[in-house]
């Protein structure tokens, strides 16, 4: 039975350094004389799609490797990213950089922002032609019916419903600010979620709510925006950031980037965030589609074809650009990212096995050192998953690494605790004995409190590699990939079918390590401590 | 031999072993008695360099009992634990031969030599495959004798081994000892709360309380002694009225006969 289960290890051993040669060949296969570029995307639909675009005429430029690092993280972390070279270039928006990055809202113009970046070897193009910042929406009906266009059309307005998002009623710069700049009537405001505010403007119950200008939704339930025309809202012009050494080394390609600034509008815009989350269409297809228009014909990530190649291309794109059912989803998911998945688990999980057993036993022996063992790895468990993911990218960068150090870190914790519990049950009987037999420590500790202390030690492993496999979901927000990918972008497009597609098959595999694990039970713990307990 | 002097214990405040001095002579067999508490186990953890003196030596066949010496002085010493103190998840051959096992014994001398105890503590040989939990009360205790002899040591530490076990088992286990101490010529110490016991397999009984030696002697010196808690202790075991019987005839508890140099 033991052989058995070493059988297994060295077979999952050696599966896991499959995966890692598939991992690194995958890093290596692109020509040396060909550059990389590698371009990140925040975790919403508009970033997704705008990262998308870029790669495409990036691509076309036919210089270097394009690849698209989908849904890192939010502002901070894509923006370190950026900074520390795991990515060469991302969509962003001024106002954004002006207030997360350099805390300094008031200074969102292009000229002051490019100032602040170049030191850091960060270039910023030119607008690329549209504003996504918060407006005011109403329906049209209302809108036509009262000649509302500009937000000044409203003052005074009594009889206006609003229903508005809480973070933008209780902004000091939100509502009350919009409020007294254009003299609105505060009677009638309500807090409501953004998703519900559209439905109830639909419903007729409220008139006006607060919305980003290149919402999807805006022309699904017919909403008109009302103008800014007294510059209340500070700018939030779409840009692409990108690093100076990438515009040496890819010229042509960060050219072509560049070259998409003052290409788009809010309304095309707005729709193809429409087309993706309301009409289920994946992201490629519809940054394809955006390059074939403007160009207005061949192109898309295909670009060294020719005409016949790219017909049919865009034909077979057509057909397969609708995302797959939930059932085969699942399936794909499990194909293309349980390996990664299983990766994350299998290594982290090892590793803090390795370094957490003899963590334990260490600091069952020395009660000092034993508290702040256990204390400083209590801590870390408590610093929340994603604090600690980010915590490691000026580190690492983004991507695998830190996600693995940080599952490793967060595994530690129950390895840690029930190395000692297990040590710390062990009946004084039994350690004096082994201690009187003139057992030498090493041999105690071997022969005699690892295998009494075995089921209690399992049981922190198998917890560990459970809490693992639904960490390793949030990896996905660092660019890590695993089953956390859909449920990241699923996230992002209210799509549940798409974060079941990760959610399931990481539950799946949340019952297979459980499984494996009462396997391990029967062959690790020595069976005279699975004997029921003897009658004396 | 084992020589305590001026041996003295202290767990807090609380004095749980005060100066005791106490020779026990080489093939010597001591009864150590004494309410539950007085401190009995802490001698025999004492002996085994277990727990470190704060005051007095020890010292064990002719060395000075101290933290460096302490894992040589055990192996010298056979001890059976209060609690039995088999490691679960050994068989009781495992349990036996743990110890000659790490020293590297050569596996037919190991074989050889479980087989001998198990014939010596009168065992089941099929018992010697079997886990502690699928061995009765009695069978465990003749493990832990055995696991105690295996690199037959000089000096046995016993406490109460016959603890819980009933009248039959516990008569039989008592005459193997017996024969056992004879053949073997061990210098034992014998820790029991029954005065029977002591006087049976006991060349000496040792009397103590409260840490302190109350009384050494031979059971007729224990049975005469005007010394009130000696007098209490001994009628406490022999019911209300004082005896006048000398113990050496009497016969253990569980009715076996005692043995001609009792
Ligand atoms: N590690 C310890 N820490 C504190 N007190 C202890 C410790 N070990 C024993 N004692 C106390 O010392 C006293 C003597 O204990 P000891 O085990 O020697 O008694 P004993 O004579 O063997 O009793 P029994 O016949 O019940 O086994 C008891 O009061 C016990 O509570
Ligand atoms: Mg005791």
């Amino acid at each position: 039975m033991r052989l058995a289960v070493l059988a297994a290890l060295v077979a999952l051993a050696a599966m896991l350094a499959g995966l890692a040669r598939v991992g690194s060949a995958r890093a290596d296969e692109r020509p040396r004389d060909r550059p990389g570029l590698r371009i990140g995307s925040k975790r919403f639909t508009e970033s997704y799609i705008l990262a998308d675009i870029a790669v495409s005429v990036a691509l076309a430029a036919g210089e270097a490797d394009v690849s698209h690092e989908e849904g890192l993280g939010g502002t901070a972390i894509v923006f370190r990213a950026l900074e520390e070279g795991s990515i060469d270039a991302y969509p962003e928006y001024t106002g954004t950089l002006a207030e997360a990055i350099l805390h300094a809202p008031a200074s969102s113009d292009l000229p002051t922002l490019r100032q602040a970046l170049a030191p850091r070897g960060i270039e910023i193009s030119d607008p690329l032609g549209f504003d996504n910042t918060y407006a005011l929406a109403v329906s049209g009906a209302l809108a036509a019916q009262r000649h509302f266009t500009n937000l000044s059309d409203l003052a005074g307005a009594r009889d206006l419903r609003l229903g508005l998002s809480p973070e933008f009623l209780g902004r000091s710069d939100g509502f009350p600010a919009l409020a007294a700049r254009y003299g609105l009537s505060t009677a009638s405001v309500q807090a409501m979620d953004h998703g519900l505010a559209y439905e109830a403007i639909a419903r007729g119950s409220i008139d006006v709510a607060d919305a980003y200008s290149t919402d999807a939704k805006i022309a699904r339930y017919g909403l008109t925006l009302l103008a800014d025309d007294r510059h209340f809202f500070p700018s939030y012009q779409a840009v692409y950031l990108y690093r100076s050494d990438a515009a040496r080394r890819a010229p042509k390609a960060i050219a072509a980037i560049r070259a998409l600034a003052g290409t788009m509008d809010r309304a095309s815009i707005a729709a193809l965030n429409a087309e993706v989350e309301i009409d289920g269409r994946t992201f490629t297809s519809v940054a394809d589609e955006f390059i074939r228009v403007r160009t207005g014909g061949a192109g898309g990530q295909g670009s060294g074809s020719d005409a016949s190649d790219a017909s049919e291309a865009s034909e077979a794109s057509e057909a397969s650009e609708k995302r797959p059912a939930l059932g085969p989803g699942i399936l794909t998911t499990i194909r293309t990212e349980g390996p990664r998945h299983l990766t994350l688990v299998g290594v982290s999980s090892f590793f803090a096995t390795l370094v957490g057993v003899p963590l334990g036993i260490f600091a069952q022996r020395s009660r000092r050192i034993g508290r702040v063992v256990v204390g400083a790895t209590s801590v870390l468990q408590t610093i929340p998953a994603l604090a600690l993911l980010c915590f490691f990218i000026p580190l690492l960068g983004t991507g695998t690494k830190p996600a693995l150090l940080a599952l490793f870190v967060y595994g530690l914790l129950p390895i840690v605790r029930n190395t000692v519990a297990g040590l710390d049950g062990i009946a004084p009987a039994l350690r004096e004995s082994a201690l009187a037999l003139g057992l030498g420590p090493w041999t105690r500790l071997v022969r005699i409190e690892l295998p009494l202390a075995s089921r209690t030690i399992l049981a922190g492993i198998r917890t560990s590699t459970v809490i693992a496999v639904g960490g390793a979901t949030l990896a996905a927000f660092i660019g890590a990939g695993g089953f956390g990918a859909p449920i990241t972008t699923g996230l992002n497009l209210d799509d549940t079918n798409l974060i079941l597609e990760g959610a399931i098959p990481a539950a799946l595999l949340a019952v297979l390590v459980e499984g494996v694990f009462t396997l391990f039970d029967r062959t690790l713990i020595p069976k005279g401590l699975r004997l029921p307990p003897a009658a004396s | 031999m084992v020589i305590l002097d001026g041996v003295e214990k202290r767990f807090g405040v609380r004095l749980v072993v005060s100066a005791i001095t106490l020779t026990v002579p080489a093939r010597a067999s001591i009864a150590l008695l004494g309410p539950s508490g007085c401190g009995k186990s802490t001698l025999l953890r004492l002996i085994l360099g277990l727990l470190v003196p704060d005051r007095g030596r020890v010292s064990v066949a002719g060395t000075l009992v101290t933290p460096d010496t302490a894992t040589r002085v055990r192996r010298q010493i056979g001890y059976v634990i209060q609690d039995g103190g088999l490691f679960p998840h050994l068989t009781a051959r495992e349990n036996v031969t743990l110890l000659a096992r790490h020293l590297r014994w050569e596996k037919p001398r190991l074989e050889a030599r479980a087989a001998e105890l198990a014939g010596l503590v009168r065992l089941d040989a099929a018992a010697l495959g079997r886990y502690p939990a699928e061995l009765s009360g009695g069978e465990r205790q003749r493990v832990g004798i055995m696991r105690a002899l295996m690199l037959d040591p000089p000096v046995l530490l016993l406490d109460e081994p016959m603890g819980a076990l009933d009248p039959m088992v516990r008569a039989r286990l008592q005459r193997d000892l017996k024969r056992i101490f004879a053949e073997l010529e061990k210098t034992v110490i014998l820790v029991t709360h029954s005065l029977d016991e002591a006087a049976y397999l006991g060349d000496e009984v040792v009397l103590m309380r409260d840490g302190h030696i109350v009384q050494r002697g031979t059971m007729r010196d224990l049975e005469r002694s005007d010394d009130a808690f000696t007098r209490e202790f001994v009628d406490a075991q022999r019911g209300t009225q004082p005896s006048t019987q000398p113990a050496a005839q009497r016969e253990p508890s569980g009715g076996a006969s005692a043995g001609p140099d009792a």
